[in-house]
């Protein structure tokens, strides 16, 4: 069931009012079975595979917290006949056995997301190197697995961990991983605030769901208007490598990146406006993020949720763990800067190799994140001579044209980085990408070159139409959330914003018959 | 409370002024079929029809080009009208005859069988020119249902905008001439007129299915049904043409059937001598359809079969027949002669 078709809405339609008419106390209930419904529409192998997820977690999670219960009450009931090193002994024994089961969790769950991300790669691999048949090929990345297995996963950490207790009721762990709106293309959440709220009781709010439905109305405006409108001339140009090139490419992550904004970010605003709908607050995966002066800005400002996670689950864990001290320590004998170096440096690619394979299994997507470690990691190594450059030209750094100089330069980097997310091939990314610096083209861009990408003049100025509302409404976000400000100036004001929004997306939105009803990009990670 | 009704009256009038707008904007958007694609302009021009008929003609390409409802008229008093559409499929044939038998009975249904070779939904802008103009009902709803393709919704029958908004990039005059009405009818009673000559040629070859399929000739089991149920005569008919093939065994198949039920059934491509149909200069596209002077004589041809075998009466010198014909008779001179 897409976001942007009919069955959605028809759903949504129905389970809103039913959701609000039913008891209270049975309303986690009734999302519970329209979240079944839903992940059943994907197809019944995704649920068999949630199934799964949902069940080894639970029975994980309360596994690891008995233990915690019992190492507990074993230890307290040691504490006066036996020694401390007996004791210490005594809780090694009930770590291990956490650790056990947490990593006999983790396996099966990256397990089956490896499976399912790399088995068609491996078979193609496979088929290669031996000749033998390939396999996996129809092993189809069922939807939201990346997603529901990143958060469910999370969860089990933080209980083992100990920062909450784990969930006895294992339908209320399952309406947290299965919360149909997140299963489309995140964010990626916490049990701690979206799991609780999930299975608190809900009061209708008239205020709050028209907030909801300008939310969701405006992440539809971005998807139908502008996202699948530019995705029809970044496939064209994606499609073929060796036509076009030069300036073209410039243009390609231009589109590209206004296209993946508008995709991305109008998924999340439908997300967290359900969510919104039914009560459930969803964390923010975006902060204006082409406002970022740097990548690692850009990267707390962008997918917030997979940059928190990959925080808080594997760089910081990784970067105090033994074998990173002990290698801290090992390289101290070429000075202090190295040795504090190599820990972050080795997490930080390592954290980025990990968000690269989690995009997918092509070898673009590695490559892809391990360039952004390394320009992470080079913007650290040059912030010292940033700072000279600063105190040298204080008036100019401080000026809105340094400013602007410094956002320009971020969005156009990371563009040039994305440029591995629209080939097949490194290859081809990276000839695509210098040909810019030895073709020099504009002429056949501008004389025939854009109208052969699949859009009028007529849809060009509608998309770009689309990227400047964007670009204006981010302006004025600057001094606060918009949705606030429209419903300050009262009820009648918001629903005619709304009922704006919505006839612009019927009349300019590319949908229907004849239109790709196109899946969300990020879906496909 | 007064806020209250402010409020919720001024969010009505929102709504009332957005859906307006939105209305006006999807006529806009929606193609006229007036001046180019006239073929889609058909369905919605028989709601204007102010007098009864005595025969329906119903069927697709087949019939609105090769009858000559005036020719009918004037000849043998016969009042008929065509309800026709390009590729109109048997289904949808079966849903236009339940439609028009809700405001008219007439004596003879007259049916092409040509569509019945197609036992599946074929394309999408076909649908749209033969349905998009039905009056809204159960016919329309059942039309709707049978003929979707893949990727077509029910709800953008219902709002049209649904499927024409990508036509605000390419409006023209026409678009704006018909924004607000239907225009001049472009047929003559469902007869789309045409004046050219471009002799037939060849006959081409094709490999075919021996069977016509299944659900098509059930479908004509619930017309025929359908037929029986309103006590008019169904007739089976197979307009004069060299191509598209009627092939013999489809042939034989539709003679059984017509035999089986009762049914009168007349295969006219065996008759073009008797008809006095000359494909050199009676069809205006190599023999595929017939020119006005083809679609004459077959009428002259048929109206005599239509008077003699179901007796139907010359409605000539009867007030409100006249009228309407010698209006319909002075545009078809016209049209003509043009």
């Amino acid at each position: 069931m897409l976001f942007p078709s009919w069955a959605f809405l028809l759903f949504l339609a129905v389970l809103v009012p039913v959701y609000y008419l039913v008891p209270k106390r049975i309303q986690w209930i009734v999302l519970l079975l329209a979240n079944g419904v839903f992940v059943c529409f994907a197809g019944l192998l995704g649920a068999v595979f949630m199934a799964v997820t949902i069940v080894t977690v639970y029975a994980a999670s309360r596994g690891i917290d008995t233990l915690f219960i019992s190492q507990r009450d074993t230890l307290a009931a040691m504490k006066a006949t036996h020694t401390k090193e007996e004791r210490k002994k005594e809780r090694l024994r009930f770590e291990k056995k956490r650790r056990g089961i947490l990593v006999a969790c983790l396996v099966v769950n990256f397990g089956i997301l490896f499976a399912l991300k790399y088995g068609a790669m491996l078979g193609r691999l496979s088929a290669g190197l031996f000749g033998t048949k390939a396999f996996g090929q129809d092993l189809a990345l069922t939807m939201g697995i990346s997603f529901y297995t990143f958060s469910t996963v999370g969860y089990l950490l933080d209980v083992y961990r100990e920062t909450i207790p784990a969930e006895k009721n294992p339908l209320k762990l399952a309406l947290f991983t299965s919360f149909f709106p997140l299963l489309v293309q995140g964010p990626i959440t916490r049990f701690e605030t979206a799991g609780k709220a999930l299975t608190e009781p809900h009061t209708f709010s008239g205020e709050r769901f028209l907030s909801a439905s300008l939310r969701i109305a405006w992440g539809y405006w971005k998807k139908l208007i502008v996202a699948d409108r530019l995705l029809v001339a970044v496939r064209a140009l994606c499609a073929k490598p060796d036509v076009y090139r030069g300036d073209f490419i410039l243009v390609e992550m231009l589109l590209y990146a206004a296209c993946l904004y508008a995709d991305f970010t109008g998924g999340i605003d439908i997300t967290i406006g359900v969510g919104e709908m039914l009560g459930v607050p969803i964390e923010e995966n975006f902060n204006r993020p082409y406002f970022s002066k740097s990548i690692s800005e850009y990267w707390r400002r962008w997918h917030i949720t997979l940059g928190e996670w990959f925080k808080r689950y594997v760089y910081y864990p990784l970067s105090v763990s033994k074998p990173m001290r002990a290698l801290s320590k090992g390289t101290r004998r070429f000075g202090v800067g190295v040795s504090r170096r190599v820990p972050v440096y080795l997490a930080t690619l390592l954290v980025w190799a990990l968000t690269g394979a989690w995009h997918g299994s092509n070898l673009t997507f590695l490559v892809w994140g391990l360039l952004n470690g390394a320009v992470i990691l080079l913007s650290e190594e040059l912030k010292p001579l940033y700072a000279r450059f600063h105190a040298r030209f204080p008036r100019l750094t401080e000026s809105a044209f340094y400013r602007g100089f410094t956002v320009i330069r971020t969005v156009l980097l990371l563009s040039s980085l994305r440029i591995l997310d629209c080939y097949g091939t490194v290859k081809d990314a990276f000839s695509s990408f210098f040909s810019m610096f030895t073709t020099w083209n504009w002429g056949a861009v501008f004389r025939g070159g854009v109208q052969s990408l699949g859009l009028s003049y007529f849809d060009y100025a509608v998309a770009f139409s689309g990227v400047l509302a964007m670009f204006a409404l981010s302006m004025v976000q600057r001094s606060g959330a918009i949705r606030p400000r429209i419903l300050k100036r009262g009820t009648v004001f918001s629903v005619c914003v709304l009922l704006v929004l919505i006839g612009t997306i019927l009349i300019f939105g590319r949908y229907g018959f004849g239109f790709d009803a196109s899946q969300f990009i990020y879906n496909r990670f | 409370m007064k806020r209250k009704l402010l409020i919720i009256g001024g969010v009505l009038l929102a709504c009332i002024v957005c859906f307006g707008a939105l209305w006006a904007v999807s006529r806009l958007c929606a193609p006229k079929y007036h001046d180019t694609l006239i073929d889609g302009h058909l369905t919605g021009e028989y709601y204007r029809e102010t007098t009864d008929h005595d025969v329906l003609f119903i069927g697709d390409c087949e019939v609105f080009e090769h009858f000559s409802p005036v020719t009918l008229y004037n000849e043998y008093g016969i009042t008929s009208y065509i309800r026709g559409g390009a590729q109109q499929l048997v289904w949808q044939s079966y849903y236009l005859l339940e439609d028009a038998l809700l405001t008219e009975t007439p004596k003879v249904v007259v049916y092409n069988v040509l569509a019945l070779k197609y036992g599946e939904p074929q394309s999408e802008a076909y649908n749209r020119l033969n349905l998009d103009g039905m009056r809204w009902g159960s016919a329309k709803i059942g039309a709707i249902r049978a003929s979707m393709t893949e990727g077509e919704d029910f709800m953008s029958y219902v709002f049209p905008l649904l499927r024409y908004h990508d036509r605000i990039a390419s409006l023209t005059a026409e678009d704006f001439t018909y924004w607000f009405s239907d225009g001049d009818p472009v047929s003559f009673k469902g007869y789309v007129m045409h004046t050219g000559v471009d002799p037939a040629t060849e006959t081409p070859t094709e490999t075919y299915e021996k069977k016509l399929p299944e659900s098509s000739i059930l479908w004509l089991e619930r017309m025929a049904a359908l037929c029986e149920a309103h006590g008019v005569s169904l007739v089976l008919i197979k307009s004069p043409s060299i191509y598209p093939l009627w092939h013999p065994e489809w042939d034989a198949e539709i003679a059984a059937f017509a035999k089986s039920h009762g049914l009168r059934y007349d295969n006219m491509i065996a008759e073009n001598d008797a008809i006095g149909i000359d494909m050199q200069t009676d069809t205006y596209d190599q023999g595929q359809h017939l020119n006005v002077f083809g679609a004459e004589k077959l009428s002259r041809y048929f109206g005599a079969v239509l008077r003699d075998e179901f007796g139907l009466a010359d409605h000539r010198g009867e007030a409100a027949y006249d009228a309407d014909y010698a209006a319909l008779t002075a545009r078809y001179e016209i049209g003509k002669h043009e």
